[in-house]
């Protein structure tokens, strides 16, 4: 029992800690971002590792998700007439959630998880401490373009996500299953808010690509130098991302259409 | 306080430094003093903390009591700002190399004179080659640190830590792991630098022959003091029991072969 209780205020110190260690690198972080615009070719790197090499997967799983969405929403839709509705039934769920949601995950899984390991291996063969000896900080040279980097990148898949995933709707429900082109179309334009359903969506795919980035640079930086730790930092930054992304997903759509 | 004469005569003062790791004692109440322009080596078994005592003397860790002066300043006393300034005038060549391993050798070397100078990039070419020169790696300036060898590795790193023209330089370990050819290059080199630069060197190696050959002055370490200093003659001829171990590789000496254990006979039947 006393064991119990024990190693219950160990890990709550321990997350604690880790905690004040998050915050704290995230403030160092973001102060490091002013040194980061008068040299645009860090961050120009940076976009494009972690941006620009994850618009494959973002691309396809968005062709497919889009396929899907297309042909459920037709089943359903069909079944009360309104198959007309089909093209604002994909667009609100891509843009609402699919887009910043899924799109972060995979993000998380495809970017997260190599800035993990880049920099956690960076710390083990002792490329962070060097740097530091060469009097330069390693924060503000290695984790803050790549932070700005991942925070731009998010939005950005995001919005392709959503719009790979709007013709992937389109390529099934009025290529394959007969929709009217012309309805699909004016029902979307009707029917989707610019300030309720993009605006939020952005939003949402912002905060996303925020705490990814965050969580992923912090895990890297705090790991333990070894393999071993390596990976188990790798592992806890998906996990971890696949968490909050969920979690804040909730919450932000509750602030956002509930009427609390 | 270091006075003037001190402070001409030794670029690293060390005073009263202890530091631990949780309880255990890295350091107990040790004083050493490095002299401009010679080498001096700092060594001990595996494990007595000498990479502790250059990360300390790098700022990069404080101690819990004493004084670590470098050139004047109080290391552990310094704003960020001055302690990254003192930087840029000590080198530091790590066990690994730790070269930056998303750019190639010359990209490296150029790294500290990108950071810390706003040289034309023709300049910062002259440079690094003169650099890649003194340590005969000219040729090798387009290849990625995954494609050298480890001395090759280590001979970059040496490059690029004297790329901003430093004070000093601590070497850490640099002779573990080499073969003779390396290890001979890396030798001839650390000497040639320190004389041809005017450098001060810092050598914490466990290697005894090796360092013994280039070094003006060693400090010996064990379990957080300092068993025994004075120059590889000095040493070679001590009556330490301990540094005569330690110089000769004895496997039992003062430092047992044993790690402590219950007696060997009880042990094994223990068990009955």
């Amino acid at each position: 029992m006393f064991e119990f209780l024990e190693n219950l205020g160990k890990a709550t110190r321990s997350n604690f800690a880790k905690l004040g260690r998050s915050t704290l690198f995230l403030g160092h972080t973001l102060s490091g971002i002013s040194d980061v615009i008068p040299r645009p070719n860090l961050l120009i790197k940076q976009i494009y590792s972690v941006g620009v090499l994850s618009f494959l997967i973002i691309t396809i799983s968005g062709l497919f998700v889009g396929m899907v969405l297309g042909l459920q929403g037709f089943y359903t839709l069909s079944d009360f007439g309104a198959e007309e509705s089909l093209g604002v039934m994909v667009a609100a769920s891509l843009v609402r959630e699919l887009g910043p949601v899924v799109s972060a995950l995979l993000f998380a899984g495809r970017a997260g998880s190599a800035l993990t390991a880049e920099i956690g291996l960076m710390k083990a063969t002792e490329q962070l401490s060097g740097m530091e000896m060469m009097a330069v900080d390693p924060v503000k040279r290695i984790i803050s373009p790549r932070f700005l980097a991942g925070f731009i990148s998010t939005p950005l898949l995001a919005a392709l996500f959503s719009a790979v995933g709007v013709i992937g709707g389109h390529l099934v429900g009025v290529g394959m299953l007969g929709v009217d082109d012309g309805a699909f179309w004016a029902q979307m334009q009707a029917n989707i808010d610019f300030q309720q359903d993009i605006i939020n969506g952005v939003i949402k795919s912002i905060v996303f690509g925020f705490v990814v980035s965050w969580i992923a640079l912090f895990e890297g930086y705090d790991a333990i130098p070894t393999a071993e730790g390596v990976s188990r930092a790798t592992t806890r930054t998906v996990v971890n991302s696949a968490f909050s992304i969920l979690g804040l997903d909730f919450i932000l759509t509750a602030l956002m259409f509930g009427d609390m | 306080m270091a006075n003037s004469e001190s402070l001409e005569k030794n670029i690293v003062s060390i005073k009263n430094l202890s530091f631990s790791r949780g309880s255990r004692k890295i350091f107990d109440d040790i004083s050493l003093n490095i002299e401009r322009g010679k080498v001096t080596a700092i060594m001990g078994p595996s494990g007595t903390g000498k990479t502790t005592l250059l990360k300390l003397i790098g700022g990069q860790l404080s101690p819990d009591h004493g004084q670590i002066h470098v050139d004047g300043q109080n290391v552990h006393r310094l704003k960020s700002k001055d302690l990254f300034n003192l930087r840029k005038r000590m080198g530091m060549l790590f066990q690994s190399g730790a070269l930056l391993t998303d750019m190639n050798v010359f990209d490296n070397v150029a790294f500290p004179l990108r950071e810390h100078t706003h040289l034309p990039e023709s300049m910062i070419r002259t440079l690094v080659l003169m650099k890649l020169h003194a340590v005969g790696l000219r040729g090798a300036r387009n290849l990625m640190p995954s494609e050298l060898s480890g001395g090759m590795a280590r001979r970059v790193a040496l490059a690029r830590a004297i790329a901003l023209d430093p004070l000093m330089i601590m070497y850490d370990e640099p002779f573990t792991g080499q073969d003779p050819i390396s290890m001979g290059a890396l030798v001839h080199l650390i000497k040639s630098l320190n004389v041809a630069l005017g450098l001060t060197s810092i050598i914490v190696s466990h290697d005894v022959q090796e360092t013994a050959a280039i070094a003006d002055y060693i400090y010996v370490l064990s379990e957080g003091k300092i068993v025994g200093q004075g120059t590889p003659q000095q040493l070679a001829d001590s009556d330490s029991e301990w540094v005569q171990q330690f110089m000769n590789g004895n496997a039992d000496g003062p430092v047992p072969f044993q790690y402590p254990a219950p007696d060997y006979l009880d042990d094994l039947l223990a068990s009955h």
